[in-house]
């Protein structure tokens, strides 16, 4: 696609998502807003993910962080909701660090393993704290407010998630673009040659790591006001699945890709309301045929290599940083 | 004394189908360094065919008797091991060459195959196990231990014994134990490196099948979901004894098992899964090659 016509499907998209709440009615409404949660969350995980290449199959724990941070902070102490936002991203890059540090220094596998214990953990902390209402969760949220003006409409927090998920999506791609970002990649490709590069794998491994976190508890936080209930049922291992299926459809460390995959991902159950029971079983496969015809995701991140496209397809194939399997399997196949 | 016996009997049965899962786990990793994340729910599904295949045995309710579960057991076993076998054929074969984040997130697609496919097939409700196993046993030092634990513990005993001779004494056996060392070598020596890895597969399920029979009977009843958390740990104990040792497996199983009954005693019920899994983050973080583990110098 050529650059202006970039610029114009993006207006165009914008322009669409605005004038959305006009056009459909409350339930449509809902279900968008939802979608654009959805946004939010897997764009952070994209960081995680798509840039680092590290597999967080634990991410539905920073959302409940953000949620349960941003819910606590409201009801029990009667914080404003903008206040209660830095405190909760704050909270959530430290948990990112706790669990991060020590685990990235291991195999990609284990931090996968870790990040499911660590997600179950925060679960059940959640079920069996106090603080946290247990099993029932935390209701009668307040709703936040503008100067004199309370966002308690659909609209008005369709506008608010609106809001965080274009900033969201502008954030990763300003990173994805940067010096860091090109270093995530570097490290994704291959850790060896990175470190031998001066990249500091530990470090960028846990800023990565700390930023998911950060943009998950921003989507569990306005979730919180939004719902004005949580509860821990939200918070399961299905739903960092669901993030990570949407990552995984749209095209791993790919912004355009991850939007869609979000919106795909909210979508398609709705369409799909006739065969309800058969949803997750749908999305087990779709998992496995993505991996196996169309590992880059259907809408692939398309890197900027310079003149030479040729070397493009490749640097996609040889994603991750597991070169020596690779080579031994090749070998053997030979 | 009376409670220290009985946690101990009572972790043992646990640590038992730990060590039978974590043994899939680890003979896998071992073999093609894949992290199976669909192998708790092969557990799953060996408790379900075990179910399936004991009401058509004890169908008109005249009970199973022992012949009859032996060779439930038996055919669950093969059954659920072929399925893994297939697994392996369909979603993890033509992957071998990708990268290892397309495996894993293939490993999570089975996973969540598996656990739907069963809840539509068994329905979503638990289900009762048709088997009601005795709870006689005998008194000891004031703790109740009933022949049904010790029967299972010596079912899963016999099971880790054989896979010990196997892996030890035969060829089959020691082209694994070759293909976890060098792969391209085996290949190179005419080792048919494909059919050996399909092999592992069909043992890793066809154990953990086992110990989904197992659990079945032993507590009753059946989920759709009761694969995820008991795939969790047996990763847990897996880890614990140093992931692609079978020895350590076993180890880590039953260690795993009688650590999580104490920390149930001390802690209640709800917290024993934290305890499980902090323990498998200290673990990762202090000793990652576990108890057994060989050094791993590789980074990846």
């Amino acid at each position: 696609m050529n650059p202006l016509g970039k610029k114009l499907s993006i207006i165009l998209s914008l322009v669409v998502a605005c004038c959305l709440p006009f056009l459909t009615n409350n339930y449509w409404l809902d279900v968008a807003t939802l979608a654009l949660f959805y946004i939010v969350l897997a764009q952070g995980l994209n960081v995680v993910v798509g840039f680092a290449g590290l597999l967080d199959l634990g991410y539905a724990a920073f959302f409940a962080v953000g949620a349960y941070t941003t819910g606590i902070l409201m009801t029990v102490y009667q914080w404003s909701f903008w206040l209660t936002l830095p405190v909760s991203m704050a909270i959530a890059a430290v948990v990112g660090v706790i669990i991060g540090a020590p685990t990235l220094r291991l195999r990609s596998d284990y931090l996968a393993i870790v990040t499911l214990g660590f997600g179950e953990i925060i679960r059940i902390l959640a079920i069996n704290l106090d603080i946290t209402g247990s099993a029932s969760g935390i209701y009668g949220i307040p709703r936040p407010s503008i100067g004199s003006y309370m966002l308690a409409g659909q609209m008005d927090f369709y506008y608010l998630i609106l809001i965080i998920a274009i900033l969201a999506v502008l954030a990763v791609k300003r990173l994805g673009s940067s010096r860091i970002g090109r270093a995530w990649m570097y490290i994704r490709e291959d850790e060896d040659a990175a470190e031998a590069m001066g990249i500091n794998r530990i470090k960028m491994k846990l800023l990565a790591y700390s930023i998911g976190a950060v943009i998950g508890s921003l989507g569990g936080s306005v979730f919180a006001v939004k719902m004005s209930a949580i509860a821990p049922l939200s918070f399961s291992f299905t739903q960092s699945i669901m993030i990570l299926l949407a990552v995984v459809l749209g095209g791993l460390g790919s912004i355009p890709g991850v939007v869609l995959g979000a919106v795909l991902v909210i979508a398609l159950p709705e369409l799909l309301r006739s065969v309800e029971d058969w949803r997750y079983l749908i999305f087990g496969v779709a998992l496995v045929a993505m991996m196996l015809f169309r590992p880059q995701g259907l809408w692939p991140a398309r890197y900027d290599t310079g003149k030479d496209s040729a070397h493009e397809a490749d640097t996609l194939r040889t994603e991750g940083s597991d070169r020596d399997v690779q080579l031994d399997s090749e070998k053997c196949n030979a | 004394m009376d409670i220290l016996v009985q946690t101990l009997a009572d972790g043992l049965v646990i640590g038992a189908f730990y060590s039978l899962i974590a043994l899939g786990y680890t003979m896998v990793f071992g073999i093609i360094k894949l992290l199976n994340f669909a192998h708790g729910d092969l557990y799953m599904l060996g408790a379900f065919v075990g179910y399936t295949l004991l009401s058509v045995v004890s169908g008109n309710g005249s009970g199973a008797g022992l012949m009859g579960i032996i060779v439930v057991l038996f055919l669950t076993m093969v059954i659920v091991g072929a399925i893994g076998m297939g697994i392996e054929r369909v979603a993890y074969r033509p992957l071998l060459l990708a990268p290892r984040l397309s495996i894993l997130i293939t490993a999570i697609g089975v996973s969540l195959f598996l656990e739907n496919g069963s809840m539509l097939f068994w329905g979503a409700q638990y289900q009762v196990y048709p088997l009601q196993l005795s709870h006689d046993g005998w008194e000891v030092f004031g703790a109740h231990i009933t022949y049904t634990q010790i029967g299972l513990v010596i079912i899963s005993a016999l099971l880790m014994l054989g896979l010990h001779l196997f892996i030890s004494r035969t060829l089959y056996g020691k082209a694994m134990r070759a293909i976890a060392h060098d792969q391209t070598a085996c290949h190179l020596m005419g080792i048919n490196v494909h059919k050996v890895i399909a092999l592992t597969f069909f043992i890793g399920a066809s154990l953990a099948a086992g110990a989904g029979t197992m659990a079945g009977a032993y507590y009753g009843t059946v989920n759709f979901m009761m694969g995820f958390i008991i795939g969790l740990k047996a990763f847990t104990a897996a880890v614990l004894g140093g992931i692609g040792s079978i020895p350590g497996a076993m180890l880590g199983g039953l260690l795993l098992g009688m650590m999580e009954t104490a920390g149930t005693f001390l802690f209640g019920g709800s917290w024993k899964d934290v305890v499980a899994f902090s323990l498998l983050i200290l673990i990762l973080v202090l000793k990652p090659t576990g108890i057994m583990g060989e050094k791993v110098t590789e980074r990846m």
